[in-house]
């Protein structure tokens, strides 16, 4: 938690917040940008933008990266999944992929990095794609219909090729 | 629309002009709505919808976000509003850590007294759990926070961000989860706060409280080995007497030496005295200044929150502060060293210093590492008053006493430093002499003062025989950094900058009694101050016969000496390493 021990870099942050004109008003979008480059939000990256920008400080910028879901506070698998556990998928079964996602990357309840940092999961409410329930998506590629098995399969695909 | 600006409040018709909203009419009117989050200092923000109250054809509004219009039809006390708060009091109380009786806010607490008035017997939801109680924060030396205590009326949130600019708390996740922290659950000790105490001194609940030195100053005066003397700050006497039932602003000082007496100190104080010092020190400091033409603007020194601000976030400007220690410094260290040679049977070693401040962060002023075993203990004015409730004392019934000499008397220079202005117009007062060799005329510096909202910054420029200074008086953190901005960009063309970090000054600082809920208590306070200025017979610190005589026979004849120079003076340090700006 203390400097020093920074993950960030601040030539690169202060590429993103001039990107967006450094005004408070575009601190989400600020945020998705770090997101997408760090994979999560650091510490270290959230007081620095809350020091820089005019009119916020390191605790609002945290409070805003902790009232949405889409932020992450960890940092987030090279592969991100998202299972979808909308109401239809729900019913389809999203359940049991989940729980097959969960037995295969040896991870437990709430935790949202498998321990080799390969994977993050995470169950969203609903992805519009009802028709296709229930619904997988990994790294913006939508994999439709999952069962237990096909899950394993595509992880196994996965796992292979990150080798 | 009718012409004549009137509402009706349960059928009585009430006039408005420019109220802010239908809370501060109902209250112009005699009459008043419970509320938490609402603060007239700062923004409406409808949050813990306590001020609901029922308009006719308009249903249930919240008061304080409802702009007054005229004609409406507005109930205070129908069933239904009555439900609502109920209601709203029975889920505070089912999330709230309700450990009333050992309380520090017990008495003073606002959920409390509404629950009591509205009869709240009994909690229809699940009750907050000793497990699910959240981690307290006392890891700082002034103030504790309790979060299991709070019930999310954002005031703390608010007063950090719009008096400090600085925003050291905010909220953080979302529905029930919600929370009021420092950055990702850091103790305040570790965001840089620069323990104004607002956030406290706006608290409705016990989530944020004064850290406690009570018992230890009890300690000490029981302990027959030590001398505890007492200092007490300007603007601590024409607060105190609130705590008492007397009016704001009304002038309690002989009261309050006569109390340090019955509390067992042995002698008495004024920090009046050093404040005169602090100008002799000061003003000198500034006309050499002025004259090599170098560190300008001068920045004053007595607000702890103002130095630690600057030595966290702005170090490279440190060389602008004063090297004077504040007036409770200056005095604790005088009394030390000097005491011995006027009372027989003082020695330095067993002299203990208590100090009795309207602030928060003088506990943290006294515990910096160049002032440490300086000043032994702060006491806000909060802590003074329970002192002398605890010992049994009549305190409207005391007789006016005196302060001991011969560190006891003081200028109406001195007793202005309690109000945002009084130091610049103090020093104005000293500074004119020392340059001239001659008395200002007028000592009555009007530009100077005022503690309300609009007189956050105030500018003078004073013609000191042909050489025009131009003196900038700002109270809050928020204003304050709007000049450093202005020095940074090189438009500044100040030669002194004043900076208080409470709202007003000292008349509304953390540590005085609860305020909050009315503007014009700070500006009573204020008045009480100038009021003592114009009836004393010195107004300029540089005429204190006390303060000419220490420096007659202690302190080198002049301001400015050698020994002055090494006792009333401190150093600063550079503490953006280690701040949370430095990643």
């Amino acid at each position: 938690m203390s400097a020093g021990s920074s993950v960030i870099s601040t030539t690169k942050l202060d590429e993103i917040i001039q990107s967006f004109g450094g005004k408070k008003s575009n601190l989400i979008a600020i945020l998705q940008k770090v997101q997408e480059v760090y994979r999560y939000l650091p510490e270290d990256a959230m007081i620095y933008i809350g020091k820089k920008i005019e009119g916020l400080s390191p605790a609002t910028v945290f409070g805003v990266a902790t009232f949405y879901a889409q932020f992450s506070l960890e940092p987030k698998g090279k592969y991100e999944i998202k299972v979808c556990d909308g109401t239809a998928c729900h019913v389809r079964g999203s359940m049991p992929v989940l729980n097959a996602i969960r037995a295969k990357l040896n991870m437990k309840d709430k935790q949202l990095t498998s321990e080799n940092g390969l994977f993050s999961l995470e169950t969203v409410s609903c992805l519009g794609a009802c028709g296709l329930a229930p619904v997988v998506v990994i790294n913006d590629k939508v994999y439709p219909q999952m069962t237990s098995d096909a899950i394993t399969i595509i992880l196994d695909t996965l796992i292979k090729e990150d080798k | 629309m009718t012409d004549n600006k009137t509402l009706f409040i349960d059928g009585m018709e009430v006039e408005f002009s420019d109220e802010p909203n239908l809370l501060e009419v109902i209250r112009k009117a005699g009459l008043n709505v419970p509320t938490f989050c609402y603060r007239p200092d700062l923004t409406s923000f409808g949050a813990c919808r306590m001020c609901v109250v029922e308009i006719e054809g308009r249903g249930i509004q919240s008061s304080c976000t409802m702009p007054p219009e005229a004609g409406l039809k507005v109930h205070l006390n129908t069933d239904r509003v009555r439900k609502i708060r109920k209601t709203v009091l029975e889920l505070l109380l089912a999330n709230h850590k309700c450990e009333c009786l050992t309380c520090d806010k017990s008495g003073n607490c606002e959920l409390q007294k509404y629950a009591m008035e509205y009869g709240i017997t009994d909690i229809r939801f699940p009750k907050l759990e000793k497990e699910d109680y959240l981690p307290v924060d006392d890891y700082n030396p002034s103030i504790v926070r309790d979060p299991s205590k709070c019930i999310l009326c954002g005031a703390c949130v608010r007063a950090c961000s719009e008096f400090q600019g600085h925003s050291v708390l905010g909220f953080v996740n979302r529905g029930s989860n919600t929370r009021i922290e420092p950055m990702n659950g850091r103790f305040l000790s570790q965001v840089d706060c620069v323990f104004c105490g607002q956030c406290q001194a706006v608290c409705p609940t016990g989530a944020l409280t004064i850290k406690s030195s009570i018992d230890a100053v009890w300690e000490k005066i029981n302990d027959s080995t030590k001398k505890v003397v007492v200092q007490i700050a300007p603007s601590v006497r024409v607060a105190l007497g609130e705590e008492f039932n007397l009016e704001p602003g009304e002038n309690t000082i002989g009261k309050i030496y006569a109390a340090a007496r019955r509390l067992g100190f042995n002698l008495i104080f004024d920090t009046n005295f050093s404040a005169d010092l602090t100008i002799m020190e000061e003003a000198n400091e500034f006309v050499q200044r002025l004259t090599k033409g170098e560190k300008l603007p001068l920045f004053t020194s007595c607000c702890p929150a103002w130095v630690r601000y600057l030595e966290t976030q702005h170090p490279e400007l440190l060389s602008h502060l004063s090297t004077c220690k504040s007036p409770q410094g200056m005095l604790s260290l005088v009394l030390k060293e000097f005491l011995p040679k006027y009372y027989e049977g003082y020695k330095k070693e067993d002299i203990v210093v208590v100090s009795i401040m309207p602030c928060t962060a003088k506990k943290y002023e006294a515990i910096r590492e160049q002032l440490i075993n300086q000043t032994d203990f702060v006491l806000t004015t909060k802590e003074f008053a329970k002192m002398i409730k605890a010992a049994g004392i009549d305190f409207r019934k005391l007789k006016e006493e005196e302060a001991n000499s011969p560190f006891g008397q003081y200028t109406g220079a001195a007793t202005i430093f309690g109000a945002s202005g009084g130091v610049a117009e103090a020093a104005v007062r000293t500074a004119y002499n020392m340059v001239t060799g001659e008395e200002l005329s007028n000592v009555d510096i009007k530009t100077l003062r005022g503690v309300d909202a609009k007189s956050r910054t105030k500018d003078l420029v004073v013609d000191i025989k042909g050489t025009s200074v131009k003196v900038r008086v700002v109270s809050t953190l928020k204003e304050a950094e709007k000049s450093l901005k202005e020095i940074k960009s090189g438009t500044s063309d100040f030669h002194i900058l004043e900076v208080m970090a409470c709202p007003g000054g000292c008349v509304n600082g953390g540590g005085q009694p609860i305020s909050c809920s009315d503007s014009s208590i700070k500006e009573k306070r204020a008045e009480g101050l100038y009021e003592e200025d114009r009836n004393l017979e010195f107004r300029r610190s540089h005429q204190n016969p006390d303060i000419i005589k220490l420096y007659n026979e202690c302190l080198g004849g002049k301001p400015g000496s050698e020994i002055a120079h090494h006792l009333l003076h401190t150093t600063y340090s550079d503490k953006f390493k280690g701040s949370y700006k430095d990643i």
